[in-house]
């Protein structure tokens, strides 16, 4: 054709994009994750992965499964609502194996953490001054931590 | 902790955008500058700064080649960037870079300079050997029509394709500009001024640059500078600076003037840990004083070599002021908490792959890549008179 | 596998059927969760909050986020009267350890825990280039660690500070609402640990969940209502100065 005379060049140069773009959408068929675009423009099996992460609190109801009686205790105290690992830790691993022993805690430093005073923290917590009120004796001495009201029958 | 004042959220205390993240703007500004000065003479034939044209098309072809490096150094998983490309987020506008970036590469720069450096590349592949010849051989696609009508098509087209070019530089740019400028998180970038300041920065950095190499190439193959040349150069950079310091002068005094809720924050930023990158360096070193010069060329009449001298005063200052601006954008965004009530520091380190040896390293790699491509497509006119000459007498090398 | 004609024809519908299931979208590793029955919150009662951290250290352990970054944090105001323009805000290590003890003065204190809004339509999922941290159907907001790039725009995007890039794994991350905890039945790492309640998880479509009372009978607000992301994160009388 007349028209395209002078122009194989031009061709040349646009097969180049054609070939480029042949390669690009081979490589996208083989490349691009199967579930990208399951639920939306993402890999749909990442949801899945997400969730099949590991645990390392098993929650306050699998502990009351085992201890009944120290669920019994704390749920006319004060600490009713405070769930176990709150102050054990993560236990999912004591949970799945009880042979497995959590850590022993020093109560000298765990109950500071909340019940330290300060003027920042809101009344609706017993607070001490740590130093004045125990001068490092540890807590349980006085206190039950399961139910740590000493006028309600919970002194040692 | 050391470096913050005031407030920072925990997560924002150490910056995550490094001087990479800055120089990546820097030089696609520089990409899409130098095109625009190219695109002068092809579309608007401003005939004055035709000596610069095959040199801002080669400038601009060194610094896109360049320009990805800064990302891929900077992502965490480099590997995973075509990503991009095969499943790009439609809503992002980081996900058109691939695209954008390709289509700027291919369909306009190499486009455009295969289609005017034709008639040399396949003069050369018949009077090379070796290697070279090999190249120039590859780079003709197989054809070495070069009559007067494939030319012509060629002159045609390539007009065509900088029509098209000149949105693209645009979008190239713009779409960086528009990075930072649909963030509402963060109000020292959130603008609907930010793509236009970028893109008008942008062309005052690249046709200053052009300039620059421009003056050095005459001073090294010692031939007279093109005063006409020069002198409309620098009256465009000269306006169009007086436009992008017009954007940027309306976006202070609207700060300044409603002083939202992130004013008294951002101003104090200004004043302190911003205060030598923006108030000296982009303000008063690389704006006001290349403006005045430039302006007093303008007016006056002075003579050739003090206009001369100017012009590199000022093409270097322009470069000073037009990465500060980038660098204050970029870094400046992230020395402030988004709770406006402190700041960090930013700690550039200085060989990690994020610092400053590679961010220096970077900005010498594009000028290497012109050098080369110097060599391999010489854009200076007294090269175009011996290729004519040699056409007119070829050399049959194959047998 | 040889099948003929017929049984062909038998499995077909059994398959449709089955196909249906799988777009509920139920993830592998949850066989009884249903992501469409659930959109995922939560509620933080700032006047129960006492600022000890157990929620901060609850989440690095359940979550093994790296010290010095914070899937959440806790942060102490101090107003002082009527100046709710220049609060003084402190996180000591993102709140982990506590709070040092404060004076009482004319002043008031209150402690803010924060953490992803898991926002319905939030600015990080709107930037993200390639698809890597996506909001899921059941209303949490994730990163795909297998797939993020770590260009680190998201984090950029984010108003309220809450994604970091991951030092080692060099990706986005950030509060997953616990999501492998919630897709069990368990609550998060920090609402379990929690001593006095003050955060709390929520399924806004579940119509038995105490949220829906508590919203009928409380003035709630979100962070940063001005950026318009569709923040789940209800928060109980949260004061003016909070940023």
């Amino acid at each position: 054709m007349n028209a395209f005379k002078d122009t194989g060049h031009l061709f040349r140069f646009a097969l180049l994009f054609v070939v480029a773009f042949v390669v690009f959408l081979a490589m996208r068929h083989l490349v691009v994750p199967k579930s990208f675009g399951q639920y939306g423009h993402y890999r749909g099996a990442a949801i899945g992965e997400m969730a099949a992460r590991p645990i390392h609190y098993a929650g306050h109801e699998a502990c009351e499964t085992c201890h009944a009686d120290i669920l019994q205790t704390k749920s006319s105290g004060k600490h009713a609502n405070v769930n176990c690992e709150a102050c054990h830790g993560p236990l999912a691993k004591h949970a799945d194996d009880p042979s497995l022993q959590p850590a022993k805690l020093d109560t000298a430093v765990l109950c500071a953490g909340c019940h330290a005073a300060s003027a920042a923290k809101p009344a609706i917590i017993k607070q001490v001054d740590v130093e004045q009120h125990s001068s490092g004796v540890s807590c349980e001495t006085c206190h039950k931590p399961h139910s740590p009201a000493i006028d309600a029958g919970g002194a040692q | 902790m050391n470096g913050v004042e005031g407030y920072m959220y925990p997560n924002e205390v150490n910056l995550i955008w490094s001087v990479l993240i800055v120089l990546y703007p820097y030089i696609t500004g520089l990409v899409a500058g130098a095109f625009i000065l190219a695109s002068l003479v092809r579309v608007f034939n401003v005939a004055a700064v035709a000596p610069t044209y095959r040199l801002a098309l080669l400038t601009a072809l060194s610094f896109l080649i360049v320009a990805p490096l800064p990302l891929q150094l900077h992502l965490g998983h480099p590997e995973r960037s075509p990503e991009m490309y095969f499943t790009p987020h439609a809503t992002s506008a980081m996900a058109m870079f691939g695209f954008v970036y390709l289509w700027y590469l291919m369909a306009v720069l190499v486009f455009e300079i295969w289609l005017d450096y034709r008639r040399d590349i396949v003069i050369a592949s018949k009077n090379t050997t070796g290697l070279k010849r090999l190249l120039y051989k590859a780079m003709t696609l197989g054809s070495d029509n070069i009559s007067e009508r494939s030319l012509a098509i060629d002159h045609e087209i390539g007009w065509i394709v900088t029509i098209v070019g000149i949105p693209s530089a645009f979008l190239l740019h713009g779409y960086v500009g528009f990075i930072f400028g649909s963030i509402k998180a963060n109000p020292w970038w959130s603008s609907p001024l930010m793509p236009v300041v970028f893109i008008f920065s942008a062309m005052v950095s690249g046709i200053g640059a052009v300039l620059l190499l421009y003056m050095l190439s005459t001073k090294i193959r010692k031939i007279p500078v093109d005063m006409p040349c020069v002198d409309t150069i620098a009256m465009d950079l000269f306006y169009i600076f007086i436009i992008d310091f017009s954007l940027e002068m309306l976006d202070l005094i609207h700060r300044i003037y409603e002083a939202d809720e992130s004013f008294r924050s951002l101003n104090f930023m200004v004043h302190t840990k911003l205060y030598f990158s923006h108030i000296v360096l982009q303000i008063s070193i690389g704006t006001l004083v290349p403006l005045i010069l430039l302006g007093i060329v303008q007016v006056t009449k002075l003579a050739p070599h003090i206009r001369r001298r100017i012009y590199v005063m000022a093409g270097i200052l322009v470069q000073i002021g037009i990465f500060s601006m980038r660098w204050n954008v970029v870094i400046g965004g992230q020395l402030f908490s988004k709770s406006f009530l402190g700041y960090t520091t930013y700690k550039m380190s200085l060989i990690t792959k994020e610092g400053l040896l590679v961010a220096i390293a970077l900005s010498i790699l594009p000028l290497a890549i012109l050098y080369i491509l110097l060599k391999l497509l010489p854009p200076w006119p007294e090269h175009e008179a011996e290729l004519s000459a040699s056409e007119a007498t070829p050399q049959v090398l194959r047998a | 596998m040889n099948m003929d004609r017929r049984h062909f024809l038998v499995m077909l519908p059994a398959a449709a059927i089955a196909w249906e299931y799988v777009l509920a979208g139920t993830p592998e590793a949850s066989p009884n969760y249903t992501m469409s029955e659930h959109w995922w919150s939560m509620l933080i009662d700032i006047p129960k909050c006492i600022g000890c951290g157990n929620c901060v250290r609850a989440c690095a352990a359940e979550n093994d986020v790296p010290d010095g970054y914070f899937r959440t944090w806790v942060e102490r105001y101090h107003v002082d009267d009527y100046n709710m323009e220049n609060p003084e805000v402190i996180s000591p290590d993102g709140g982990k350890q506590g709070f040092p003890a404060a004076k009482e003065d004319a002043g008031k204190y209150f402690f803010v825990p924060k953490l992803c809004n898991h926002c319905a339509d939030s600015p990080c999922t709107q930037v993200c280039p390639v698809g890597a941290t996506f909001i899921t159907p059941d209303g949490v907001v994730l990163v795909d660690q297998k797939y993020c790039l770590g260009c680190a725009y998201c984090v950029q995007a984010c108003p309220y500070g809450c994604r970091y890039i991951h030092p080692t794994k060099k990706v986005a991350d950030k509060c997953t609402l616990c999501y492998h905890r919630i897709t069990k039945g368990l609550t998060t790492a920090c609402a379990e640990n929690c001593p006095t309640g003050a955060r709390q998880l929520v399924d806004l479509k579940n119509p038995k969940d105490p949220i829906h009372a508590f919203l009928k009978t409380h003035h709630v607000q979100v962070l940063k209502p001005q950026m318009a992301t569709g923040a789940k994160v209800f928060y109980n009388e949260l004061d003016g100065a909070v940023r």
